[in-house]
């Protein structure tokens, strides 16, 4: 089997770019390997559909983020993916801080941003009361979002599936040759994929990636940056996403609220750590705590519910590369997707698919082309629904995860879904079961459980996440290693 | 010599003094006779109660917690554990069913800790 | 649907506020319990220590609950299981659902709060490091090992010397795992001094005091390591660090009274105890609404939890009286504040109504430091009530004070400060 595209790293871009290719009667293979989808810099970042006055015009950031921010909500809409335009605030503490956001005004005008403002420190404080005193003014952008990141990316993802894209987890790759004009892409498992083209999504792997055909034109440096996830007594707090002016180390640190009602504060930034590194340090996350001082001390960091840490793609080159290979015409790189590449990757799928189909792939359009699917979210639904829900399936008057009052209906419908999870972050993910303030502690055990009779697997093979990281070591009688 | 033990028989938690020579005279710091004699014990022949559970075929839960109705040598515990391990049995139990009798030869019996 | 009393959990304290509110004529009275079962986290508390305050005799866990299990029979005590209640209207209707009976409004007479509390997780200290499996919250490693059968875990640390941390530290032993330490943060344990005694010390395992976890690390997804600091107050000393080499990092950080409920009824709480704020009946701010158990306060034992939620199941069943006599009120007497002098860090109630008061205010609260040869003492302003001498006072422990009425009276409407006097303090 001979695909027309491989694509390498199903997180936001992956699924992305196999969503728009399934539109087509093409073969394509969608290639991860960790066992789901969205587990890189898609699943750890600020959730924030940018507005599009941040990047520089002229570059592919400015290029992608204000049109990828327009299709972000369409498709999210379309797929039923938890989005809000609640739009964003720069908040200049300063005079020169006035300065730059002035600048950033003309940036957004450049790169197509609508109905950008600017507000004084006083207008601000009317809409956001919880805003420093210290606040001179900002720039108001009311198309910017917030967004859930995973969901986004899975939907996506389950859409290409849908669609006839095939979905390899668990499929790292280890090398690519060419062979009679064919990429012949070699897993780690040792199985072989044969692709007449392939696309290198890879997040942070990217240059690894573009190095197994000898590109060596960038280089990909990863840069951690650490996260607070409040309690949703602090998600009232704001309501539109709160960001301090840009300065040298990226956008500072800011304070949003979350498609979920809680509040996110970060993120500082650690450049040139590992590129698995996603672990939290205390000097980082004081450092977060202190920036964010300056934006509001509503903020009770008692109320913490996790701390994570997610990378981010810098680029040597400083920009998105997008855009085919100078080493060879069939292998495109979609690399350095650094901030804002969740807003703007809509937009780079679309123009990669673009780009792929002038370069060959098969172009015509399928004519059984699947929708997406409406998901059913308990809590979301009127009293009578409620009961109508339950009627139908009683399995939805079971409530297992308290504090999102999320149920067993809803993480059964998980289980059997287009891309199926295996574990008990991928439920979380999926259904938000174990995202509360108990952290999973109550039905992290009935989760579990249910994975493993729907799934029909023994407990002790059901993982918390990523590959190896298991849950029960075995049965009492026999678990310990007396 | 002088010893302090720490009480266990309730929550109180007495720390109990006593000359390893001669106890039953030196013991002081127990809140009740239960205490002192506890104490005493403590030095010649530690005794202990233990929970765990067994496995239950038919139950609401696949394991049912048990425990030793009365103490038994605290060197013996993980032995008890073994012969704990290798009960199974069926519902319906009932609390204070015995599952095991005189575990070890210790005369003490292992029970079931509620209905199921 | 009506109930004249909905009591919201089925654990150890809703039960014991059914059992007494029925038996002082409630009339129709439902308990609604998330779980499959009634007795809440008893059930797989299978260790024994329970119940020697009111069965006079050491019980586990899931004997505790099945003496109050056993005694609903014939009570007419209605009881919904595997019902989850959604919210709570000030109005006193109750919102819940189940796969049995779909979407539910009930309206009560009175509701009594007994939903017990959770765990602080590792998000709410911010223990920093990367994220791999192998940390649980100790009652979480409970719930597999006791309720499920399953073990998680080989080598491990255990975080927080409370005494379910404690107790899991024996119990993971007896499983066969290797419990390397206990690592406490303050300098002074948490846990009852018979649990370090039968749960550690007979096991050989050390308790670290003064120390903290600091960084966390994992191998193929799994924990794998674990470094801990000594602190100076709460901030850990560069060059202190002890690694261990463990594969599981239970967590007993505390217990937050889980209060989501109350605060959608509009029941004002208390920042201390993160609880209701209640009168001496366990009546919160919203009329026919008691609170009781570790959703009011977090207790160490069960049998304190059944006597305060019995007092809070008959006050409910007096409400109902009253209601039903329509019975004006007495003259509607404010009630006076129990104000917290030094080393008080709450007290339960927080407020009395001093006419209302039998013989005397049974009055619950916990100290912040530990007090050695300390007295207790009830002023009003500047004149001392009474005074009470203690060995010993632990933040561990909770401490019951027992304030005759003709005390109360004596402070002549004032508020009553209860504080502590030290003597010496370790």
């Amino acid at each position: 089997m001979v695909y027309d595209v491989a694509v390498i790293g199903a997180g936001i871009i992956g699924c992305g770019v196999a969503r728009e290719l399934s539109r087509y009667n093409c073969k394509a293979v969608l290639i991860e390997k960790e066992n789901d989808v969205a587990m890189g810099t898609t699943r750890a970042n600020s959730a924030i559909i940018h507005a599009g006055y941040d990047p520089e015009p002229g570059t592919l950031m400015a290029k992608y983020n204000a049109p990828g921010n327009k299709m972000a909500g369409e498709i999210c809409e379309e797929l039923d993916v938890p989005f809000k335009r609640c739009g964003s605030f720069v908040l200049a503490f300063s005079e020169e801080e006035m300065e730059t956001v002035k600048k950033l005004y003309d940036r957004g005008v450049k790169n197509g941003v609508p109905d950008q403002k600017i507000l004084s420190g006083d207008e601000v404080r009317e809409i956001e009361p919880n805003v420093s005193e210290n606040c001179v003014g900002a720039l108001f952008a009311p198309s910017a979002g917030i967004v859930n990141p995973w969901e986004f990316a899975l939907a996506m993802g389950e859409q290409a599936v849908e669609n006839g894209v095939e979905l390899k987890l668990c499929w790292e790759v280890a090398s690519i040759r060419k062979e009679n004009e064919n990429f012949i892409i070699t897993g780690k498992n040792g199985e072989e994929i044969e692709a007449k083209f392939v696309v290198n999504a890879a997040g942070v792997y990217s240059d690894t990636v573009a190095n197994m055909i000898g590109d060596e034109s960038f280089s990909i440096d990863s840069s951690r940056g650490q996260y607070y996830l409040l309690d949703k007594s602090q998600g009232e707090l704001f309501n539109h996403v709160m960001f301090q002016c840009p300065g040298p180390l990226g956008k500072g640190v800011l304070v949003a609220p979350t498609v979920h009602g809680n509040l996110i504060v970060g993120p500082d930034a650690n450049p040139g750590c590992e590129k698995d590194d996603t672990c939290t340090d205390r000097e980082g996350l004081a450092n977060v705590v202190a920036t964010s001082k300056k934006t509001t001390t509503a903020v009770n960091f008692r109320e913490c519910i996790r701390n994570f840490a997610g990378l981010r793609s810098e680029p040597s080159t400083h920009d998105f590369i997008v855009g085919f290979s100078d080493t060879d015409a069939h292998f495109m790189n979609i690399a350095g997707i650094k901030s804002p590449g969740l807003s703007a990757a809509p937009a780079i799928a679309e123009d990669a698919v673009r780009m792929l189909l002038e370069a060959g792939v098969p172009s015509e359009k399928k004519e059984n082309f699947i929708g997406g699917h409406k998901h059913l979210r308990f809590k979301e639904l009127s009293d009578e629904e409620k009961s109508a829900a339950i009627a139908k399936n009683p399995a939805y008057g079971r409530v297992i995860c308290r504090c999102e009052t999320i149920t067993e209906g809803e993480i059964v419908d998980a289980l059997h879904g287009v891309i199926v999870p295996r574990t008990l972050d991928g439920i979380k993910r999926r259904c938000n079961a174990g995202m509360g303030r108990c952290q999973s502690g109550f039905c992290g055990p009935k989760v579990l459980e249910i994975i493993a009779r729907e799934l029909d697997m023994d407990p002790v093979d059901v993982l918390l996440d990523k590959e190896g990281s298991y849950i029960l070591t075995g049965k009492t009688t026999k678990g310990g290693c007396r | 010599m002088l010893k302090t033990i720490t009480c266990i028989c309730c929550p109180k938690g007495c720390l109990v003094t006593l000359d390893t020579d001669c106890p039953e005279e030196t013991a002081k710091g127990f809140g009740c006779p239960q205490g002192k004699d506890y104490a005493i014990g403590e030095l010649t022949h530690p005794m202990r109660t233990i929970s765990s559970t067994v496995e239950i075929k038919g139950g609401l839960h696949p394991r049912i917690p048990v425990k030793t109705n009365g103490n038994i040598p605290k060197e013996k515990i993980f032995e008890v554990m073994d012969e704990i391990n290798k009960i199974s049995v069926e519902s319906p139990v009932k609390c204070g069913d015995i599952l095991l009798e005189n575990v070890l030869d210790t005369g003490v019996n292992i029970v079931a800790c509620r209905d199921m | 649907m009506y109930y004249d009393l909905v009591v919201v959990g089925g654990g150890p304290a809703g039960l014991a506020a059914a059992e007494e509110a029925k038996r002082n004529g409630a009339g129709s009275v439902l308990i609604i319990e998330r779980d499959k079962e009634l007795g809440g986290i008893l059930n797989q508390c299978i260790h024994s220590g329970f119940g020697l305050h009111v069965f006079k005799e050491q019980l586990s866990g899931p004997e505790y609950a099945q003496r109050f299990i056993d005694r609903l029979e014939g009570t007419g005590i209605e009881v919904k299981t595997d019902t989850m209640v959604l919210g709570i209207t000030p109005e006193k209707s109750v919102y819940a659902i189940s796969s049995a009976d779909g979407y539910m409004k009930i309206d009560a007479g009175a509701i009594v709060l007994a939903m017990g509390c959770r765990e602080r997780t590792r998000g709410a200290i911010a223990i920093p490091g990367e994220r791999p499996s192998g940390i649980f919250t100790a009652g979480a490693a409970q719930k597999y090992i006791n309720m499920d059968g399953y073990m998680c875990g080989k080598k491990v640390l255990i975080l927080g010397s409370g005494d379910i941390g404690l107790i899991m530290a024996r119990r993971m032993t007896l499983e066969g795992a290797k419990v390397e330490a206990v690592v406490e943060l303050m300098p002074y344990s948490n846990g009852l001094k018979r649990n370090i005694a039968q749960c550690l010390d007979d096991y050989g395992i050390p308790l670290y005091l003064s120390h903290t976890v600091t960084d966390i690390k994992g191998e193929n997804g799994r924990l794998s390591k674990v470094i801990v600091s000594k602190v100076n107050g709460y901030d850990p000393i560069p060059g202190t660090e002890i690694e261990f080499d463990v594969d599981t990092l239970l967590l007993s950080v505390g217990l937050v009274p889980e209060n989501e409920l109350s605060r959608s009824a509009g029941v004002v709480l208390d920042k201390r105890t993160n609880g209701a704020i209640v009168d001496e009946t366990m009546m919160t701010s919203i009329p026919g609404i008691f609170a009781c158990g570790n959703v009011l306060h977090v207790h160490d034992l069960v049998d304190f939890v059944t006597h305060e939620s019995e007092r809070a199941g008959k006050a409910a069943a007096e409400y109902l009286k009253a209601q039903r006599e329509n019975a004006a009120s007495d003259e509607a007497e404010a009630p006076i504040e129990l104000v917290n002098g030094d080393f008080v860090g709450y007290t339960v109630p927080q407020k009395v109504t001093v006419s209302k008061v039998d013989k005397f205010l049974e009055v619950l609260f916990r100290v912040r430091a530990v007090l050695n040869n300390a007295t207790v003492v009830v002023k009003a302003g500047d004149d001392v009530l009474m005074s009470k001498k203690h060995e010993q006072m632990l933040p561990a422990e909770m401490e019951k004070l027992i304030i005759p009425k003709k005390i109360l009276d004596m402070a002549n409407g004032r508020n009553i400060e209860i504080a502590v006097i030290k003597e010496g303090e370790e």
